[in-house]
C-alpha cells in the first residue's frame, strides 16, 4: 500500500513544480515587479504603491479600459442574442441539418489574426465600395479609418467568429429539453413566445450562463483581432488591455507599471467571472 | 383523424426555415469566397468596385499561392506550426490524464491532492497577459525561448482545463475495476496505462482537440516567446503578421497566403468535424 503512495506522488509531484515554476512564479514575479519602477531592463527601484496610483492618472491606459468594458459589454450581448436566435433555427425542423451546423461552426476553428485581416480587406475595401454604390455616405468610407467607428469593425469581426462557438453550445442546451414538455405547453395553449420565455429559456439558463461567462472572459482579453484590424489605433482608440500590457510593457520601458496593470485586470477578470457566475446562477431552474 | 395531421405536421421538416438559415449562411461563407477570389486573381483584375472584389476572375491562377509558399517560407512555418501542436497535444494528453488519475483516486481521503485539485484549476483565471511580461524574461534565462518552450508553456497553460476535464470524468469510472486488477498484483503504473488510459479515450479526444485549436492558432504567446530569436521557430500566424508589410498592396499575394494559413485547419475539420464539434462542447459544458 506504502508503494502505492509513493508513486502517486511520483506521478503528480514533478507536474506541480512545473507548474510551480512557471505560472505562480511569473505571478509572483509580477506582483513583484508592479512594486517597481522596471523598465524591462537594467536595475530598478523599489516604489511601493506609487505604480498603482499612475494607473490612474494615465490616459491610455483608462482609455484601454474604456475601450476594452464597452467591447466586452456590447459584443456578449450581441454574440449571445444572435446564437439563441440561430440555435433556436438550428434545432427546428429544417432540412440539409448536419451540414448547416457544420458551416455555422467553421469561423470558430480559424485563426482571429488571420480572420482580422480578411475582415481588414472587407472593411477597407468592399464595404466602402458598396456604400458608394448605393450612394450611403456612412459606409463610403472605411470604418476602421475613423477613432468614432474603429471598433465597430471589430465588434463585428470578433462577433462573426464567437457566434459559431456559441450557437453550437446553445444547441447541444436545447438538446437537453425533452419534447413533452412542449407537448404539455401545447395542451395549455402556450404561444411559441411565451414557450420561449417560460420554458426554452428558462430550462437553457445553465447554457446561458457558461456562454456570458466565456465570452466575457475571451472578450476581455481580445488581442488577436485587434492586431490585424486596427494595431489598436486610429489614436489608440482600440487598444485594448491586452494590447496595452504588451506594446507598452515589452516595448514602451513600462515594465514596472503594465506589470501594475495586468495585475489589477487580473482582478477585475476574477471578480466579473465570480459576479456573473453568482448572479446568473441564480436565475436557472432545473426540470 | 386530427392527431396523425398533428403528428404529420411534427414530422414535416420546414423549407422557410432551412431557406431562411441557407441565406444566414451566406454570411459565414462571403468573407472566405472573398478570400479565395482575391488569392486567385491578378493584381491588374483588382478594380475598385464590388466586382473587383467578389467576381471570378478570367483565369484561374495558383501563381500567387506558389508566390506566397516561397515568399513566407510557408513549409518552414507550417513545420514548425505543426510541430508545435502536434507535440503539445501528446504532452498535454500524457501529463494532465496521469496527474488527473492521481488527483481523481486521492482527493476525496488525502488534503495534498485535494489542494492540487484546486491550485491547477483556479489557474483558469489567471489571463496570459498578466504572466506574460515577467515569462518572457524567465524563459529567456532558461533559454527556452524556442519551440521547446513554447510547448513547454502550452502543457503550463492548458493545465487547468485539462485537469478539470480529466477528474470530472475519472470520477465516474469506477474503481473496481482497477482493485481487481491489483489484487492480481498490479502496480499503479499499468493500472493506469493498461485499464485507466484507454479507458479516458473520449476526453483524450476533447483535450487534443482543444489543445490543438488553441495552440495552433495562438498568436500572442508565440509572439512574446519566439520573436527575439533568429525567427527560425516562427509559426504560421506570426510568419503573416512579419510579412504583412512586405505584401505591401499586393492583396493577391497575401490573400493566397491566408488561404494557405487557414487550409491546414479547414482540411483538419472536413476529416473530424464530429469530434471537433464535441470536443468543443464537452470542454465548455463540462469545464
Amino acid at each position: 500500500m506504502k508503494s502505492k503512495d509513493k508513486i502517486f506522488m511520483t506521478m503528480s509531484l514533478p507536474i506541480i513544480i512545473i507548474f510551480f515554476c512557471f505560472h505562480t512564479i511569473p505571478l509572483f514575479c509580477g506582483f513583484f515587479y508592479s512594486l517597481t519602477n522596471s523598465k524591462g531592463f537594467g536595475t530598478y527601484d523599489f516604489i511601493g504603491f506609487k505604480n498603482y496610483l499612475k494607473l490612474f492618472q494615465n490616459a491610455q491606459v483608462m482609455n484601454a479600459y474604456m475601450f476594452t468594458f464597452k467591447f466586452a459589454v456590447i459584443t456578449t450581448l450581441l454574440v449571445n442574442v444572435i446564437s439563441i436566435i440561430l440555435a433556436l433555427g438550428l434545432n427546428s425542423k429544417i432540412h440539409f441539418k448536419g451540414a448547416l451546423r457544420g458551416l455555422y461552426f467553421v469561423p470558430n476553428i480559424l485563426g482571429g489574426l488571420i480572420v482580422g485581416y480578411i475582415f481588414n480587406f472587407l472593411f477597407t475595401f468592399v464595404i466602402p465600395a458598396v456604400g458608394n454604390g448605393l450612394g450611403w455616405d456612412s459606409l463610403s468610407t472605411s470604418l476602421l479609418g475613423k477613432p468614432e467607428t474603429a471598433w465597430i469593425g471589430i465588434v463585428v469581426c470578433v462577433a462573426w467568429q464567437s457566434i459559431a462557438f456559441n450557437t453550437i453550445i446553445y444547441i447541444s442546451g436545447l438538446q437537453t429539453i425533452p419534447e413533452d414538455v412542449y407537448e404539455a405547453s401545447a395542451i395549455d395553449g402556450a404561444s411559441g413566445w411565451n414557450n420561449f420565455w417560460k420554458i426554452t429559456f428558462p430550462l437553457i439558463a445553465p447554457f446561458f450562463t457558461i456562454n456570458m461567462v466565456l465570452c466575457m472572459r475571451n472578450f476581455l482579453m481580445v488581442f488577436d483581432q485587434i492586431m490585424s484590424l486596427t494595431s489598436g489605433g486610429p489614436a489608440e482608440s482600440t487598444t485594448s488591455i491586452s494590447m496595452l500590457i504588451y506594446k507598452n510593457g515589452l516595448t514602451g520601458n513600462q515594465f514596472g507599471l503594465q506589470s501594475a496593470n495586468s495585475v489589477i485586470y487580473f482582478i477585475l477578470i476574477v471578480a466579473i467571472s465570480a459576479f456573473q457566475l453568482k448572479v446568473l446562477n441564480k436565475r436557472e431552474v432545473q426540470l | 383523424m386530427k392527431k396523425d395531421i398533428q403528428i404529420k405536421e411534427l414530422e414535416n421538416k420546414k423549407w422557410p426555415m432551412t431557406i431562411l438559415l441557407l441565406i444566414l449562411g451566406i454570411a459565414i461563407l462571403i468573407p472566405l469566397y472573398m478570400a479565395f477570389v482575391i488569392a486567385i486573381k491578378q493584381p491588374s483584375e483588382m478594380t475598385n468596385d464590388i466586382a473587383g472584389a467578389l467576381a471570378l476572375p478570367k483565369h484561374w491562377s495558383l501563381s500567387n499561392f506558389t508566390e506566397a509558399i516561397r515568399v513566407t517560407d510557408f513549409w518552414h512555418t507550417a513545420g514548425n506550426s505543426l510541430f508545435i501542436t502536434v507535440c503539445s497535444v501528446v504532452a498535454c494528453v500524457l501529463v494532465s490524464s496521469l496527474i488527473s488519475y492521481a488527483i481523481a483516486r486521492n482527493m476525496q481521503h488525502k488534503k495534498i491532492y485535494k489542494f492540487f485539485y484546486y491550485y491547477l484549476v483556479s489557474a483558469m483565471f489567471v489571463p496570459f497577459s498578466m504572466l506574460m511580461l515577467p515569462l518572457v524574461k524567465q524563459m529567456a534565462f532558461f533559454h527556452l525561448d524556442n519551440k521547446i518552450g513554447v510547448i513547454f508553456l502550452y502543457i503550463v497553460f492548458n493545465m487547468a482545463m485539462n485537469t478539470l476535464l480529466y477528474v470530472g470524468y475519472l470520477k465516474n469510472i469506477p474503481v473496481s475495476l482497477e482493485e481487481s486488477a491489483y489484487i492480481d498484483g498490479a502496480t499503479t503504473w499499468s493500472v493506469f496505462w493498461r485499464i485507466i488510459f484507454p479507458l479516458l479515450k473520449p476526453m483524450h479526444a476533447t483535450v487534443a482537440v482543444l489543445t490543438a485549436l488553441a495552440a495552433w492558432n495562438d498568436v500572442l504567446l508565440p509572439l512574446v516567446m519566439l520573436s527575439g530569436g533568429d525567427g527560425k521557430d516562427t509559426t504560421l500566424p506570426l510568419a503573416q503578421m512579419m510579412f504583412q508589410s512586405q505584401f505591401g498592396t499586393n492583396y493577391n499575394l497575401a490573400f493566397a497566403s491566408y488561404i494557405l494559413a487557414l487550409l491546414p485547419i479547414l482540411i483538419f475539420y472536413l476529416i473530424a468535424q464530429k469530434q471537433i464539434i464535441n470536443g468543443v462542447t464537452n470542454g465548455a459544458v463540462k469545464g
